[in-house]
């Protein structure tokens, strides 16, 4: 089993590389976001700084959404998802693989470069490691639930409407968590509630989103 | 044993000709529920509670307000038990009841927020606020919608609602996450006032007219989910032998 | 390989299975069993679920009623090859070889000439014909063995050569006891001892 997450794991990273442009999405779709959000509400720093954290979270929410459409579809099309159901890999652990290197493609590169997106949107040096742990927390929470979403989508001909929708009231509590904790960290008081929180969602995605998402996968390859 | 003779019962419905009939048969009787049951609230609802000494006349909203609120998480919780008998047992026409919960619940939602809105105009002098109880309703508005599409995204009908019926699921958890959440980043509305155990805060002439429109709203909910399961059955069988029958049996039988 | 000793057992089986879509059943119920060293052709008429059948036995669908079991690893080729077409023919070969787990397999540059696609290694394989990616997995059944094939049409879309060899692919894995479950309505199997035949039955609809 592990010899089939490890094959899976390894290809989905090369056919990332292979495919280059398109991997870089996330971090473009992140800066386009932190540059044309000053433009828009102007450039003073007391409200960027207010409004950082939640900015950097709606990129990194965005940046997910954004291949979500691609996680399952074509390895449906091409024959290779039917595949997980034959092969000694028990077919939640290849999901849960998967949705790892999604979070590899999307949510890292966003992690890494939230220091400087933070540094640009002028938030306070005091709330810069609640915010990279807020990301390291939250962004595999975004991952999972949209892979959930992508899976139950993934029979429909007009998947990527479907898909904001269902991902949207998904992550609402991510985003509280995620932000309120960020803000806090900015005003001087203590995050560790929220990320407590955040933590408690993330181990309920980890146990639960396999399960529901390979019954939906496994429903939508029938 | 309860389990077991539960399974039996489940699967006699899972029938659709069972099923149709015993939605033809009961569904007309919830809706005089419901109209006997409305119409005793209303008139109470609007000529015998008397008016609010702070919000005057405008605060008798409540009577649908509220109703309409609970069924509308009411209806969530009747939806997710249907889709674990649908998922776990695969019943078909359970599978349809599900599906056929989610726009009623919707509509109720969707009449809840338009009522708060409404009444909220007058009280607070905005028709939206960022509030926990708000918010939370419009999400799980957005939850039904996502549901009742991705049901209807499907051809194959009978694999959108299994499909569905697993959204329905992850719904159930996560729409306590959200209300927990949305609380906790903030809160404006008034705290509830209805008590079930211990005083209401509530006047007592209140209490009536509230408790006969939340039956009837059940009443009504459960009458508009067999009429819309059993429209469903219809449609997707419309080519199938039973339904056929059920067509000629009139006919055959005047001209006999 | 640990499965040739088993000589002769029974390898996959079904009891009374059959698959259900949109609450139809697809097929008429099916009982069969095969044993090492056999081989069963599935014949049919279009869309009476020859594919519904390979992909119930592959375990990628679920019988609606009746029983499908297993006793040994299991492989499938469908209309799909599995592969992506922006790696090369090694990297398919190298990721089925590490997704199914056996070490026993033929090497890359063996199983590709064996199929006929020598030196076509490095190609990408998107840019292969239809017939080279039929023969592409062909050479996916040898890297990475399995006792049973299921075979999906497997002369689809082959020339004659094409064709010739799979049967003689066919009568290697009889011939390592593995079993071999084929549907075609085009060519028939030419093998030693005539393969044994199933007729998948539409189920008859109503009701």
């Amino acid at each position: 089993m592990l010899s089939s997450m490890n094959a899976l794991l390894r290809r989905d990273l090369r056919l990332a590389v292979r495919h280059g442009g398109e991997s870089l999405m996330p971090l473009i779709f992140l800066f386009a976001v932190i540059i044309l959000v000053p433009l828009g509400v102007g450039p003073g720093p007391n409200l960027l700084a207010s409004i950082a954290p939640g900015m950097v979270w709606v990129a990194a929410l965005l940046a997910s959404l954004l291949a979500l459409e691609q996680l399952f579809r074509p390895d449906l099309e091409d024959g290779t998802l039917e595949q997980w159901w034959i092969g000694p890999g028990s077919p939640a652990a290849l999901v849960v693989t998967r949705l790892f290197s999604h979070w590899l493609i999307t949510g890292v590169p966003v992690i890494v470069f939230a220091p400087l997106a933070a540094e640009m949107l002028y938030l306070p040096d005091s709330a810069l490691p609640t915010l990279m742990l807020s990301l390291l927390i939250g962004t595999p929470i975004l991952s999972l639930v949209g892979g959930l979403a992508s899976a139950l989508t993934l029979g429909t001909n007009r998947g990527s409407v479907l898909l904001s929708i269902l991902v949207f009231p998904m992550v609402v509590p991510v985003l509280i968590f995620a932000t309120g904790g960020v803000a806090a960290a900015a005003e001087g008081l203590s995050a560790s509630a929220h990320m407590g929180l955040l933590t408690a969602l993330l181990i309920l995605a980890v146990t639960l989103v396999p399960l529901a998402t390979t019954a939906a996968l496994r429903l939508n390859i029938e | 044993m309860i389990f077991h003779r539960l399974k039996v019962g489940f699967h006699r419905l899972g029938s659709p000709p069972t099923f149709h009939k015993l939605c033809r048969v009961l569904s007309p009787w919830l809706w005089a529920g419901f109209l006997v049951c409305a119409a005793i609230g209303l008139y109470q609802a609007l000529y015998v509670v008397p008016p609010d000494y702070q919000q005057g006349d405008s605060y008798r909203i409540l009577f649908i307000h509220v109703p309409a609120a609970w069924q509308a998480m009411a209806g969530y919780v009747i939806m997710a038990i249907l889709a674990v008998i649908a998922l776990v047992w695969r019943i078909r026409t359970v599978e349809i009841m599900t599906m056929a919960a989610a726009p009623v619940g919707a509509a109720f939602t969707a009449l809840c927020l338009a009522t708060g809105s409404l009444w909220g105009k007058p009280m607070w002098g905005t028709w939206w606020a960022w509030d926990a109880r708000l918010t939370s309703m419009l999400v799980l508005l957005f939850i039904y919608l996502g549901i009742m599409g991705l049901y209807a995204a499907f051809e194959d009908r009978r694999k959108g609602a299994r499909v569905a019926c697993i959204l329905v699921l992850v719904g159930l958890v996560n729409i306590p996450l959200i209300h927990f959440s949305v609380e906790w980043w903030t809160t404006l509305h008034q705290g509830a006032t209805i008590r079930l155990l211990g005083e209401s805060r509530m006047h007592p002439s209140m209490l009536p007219p509230l408790v006969w429109m939340t039956v009837g709203v059940k009443l009504m909910f459960g009458a508009a989910l067999l009429d819309r399961a059993r429209n469903d059955l219809i449609d997707q069988d419309r080519r199938k032998n039973w339904i056929r029958q059920l067509v000629d049996e009139p006919a055959t039988g005047d001209n006999a | 390989m640990g499965w040739t000793l088993q000589l002769m057992r029974i390898l996959i089986e079904t009891s009374q299975a059959t698959f259900s879509r949109a609450g139809e059943a697809v097929f008429e119920p099916i009982d069969l069993s095969v044993a090492g060293g056999r081989a069963l052709v599935v014949r049919g008429a279009n869309g009476a679920g020859k594919t519904t059948l390979l992909r119930l036995l592959a375990g990628i669908l679920r019988p609606s009623a009746g029983q499908v079991k297993r006793h040994a690893p299991v492989a499938f080729l469908g209309h799909l090859a599995a592969f992506k077409g922006e790696l090369s023919c090694r990297e398919n070969l190298d990721f089925r070889r590490r997704f199914s787990g056996t070490g026993s397999g033929m090497s890359n540059s063996r199983a590709l000439a064996r199929v006929g696609l020598a030196g076509l290694g490095l190609r990408p394989a998107r840019t292969l014909s239809a017939g080279q990616k039929r023969r592409l997995g062909l050479a996916g059944l040898l890297v990475a063995p399995a006792a049973v094939w299921l075979l999906d049409e497997p002369y689809a879309s082959l020339d004659d050569d094409g064709c010739t060899l799979v049967d003689t692919l066919l009568a290697d894995q009889i011939g390592r006891d593995g079993s071999v479950i084929l549907s075609t309505h085009q060519r028939q199997p030419e093998l030693e001892a005539s393969p044994e035949v199933l007729v998948v039955q539409r189920h008859a609809q109503g009701g």
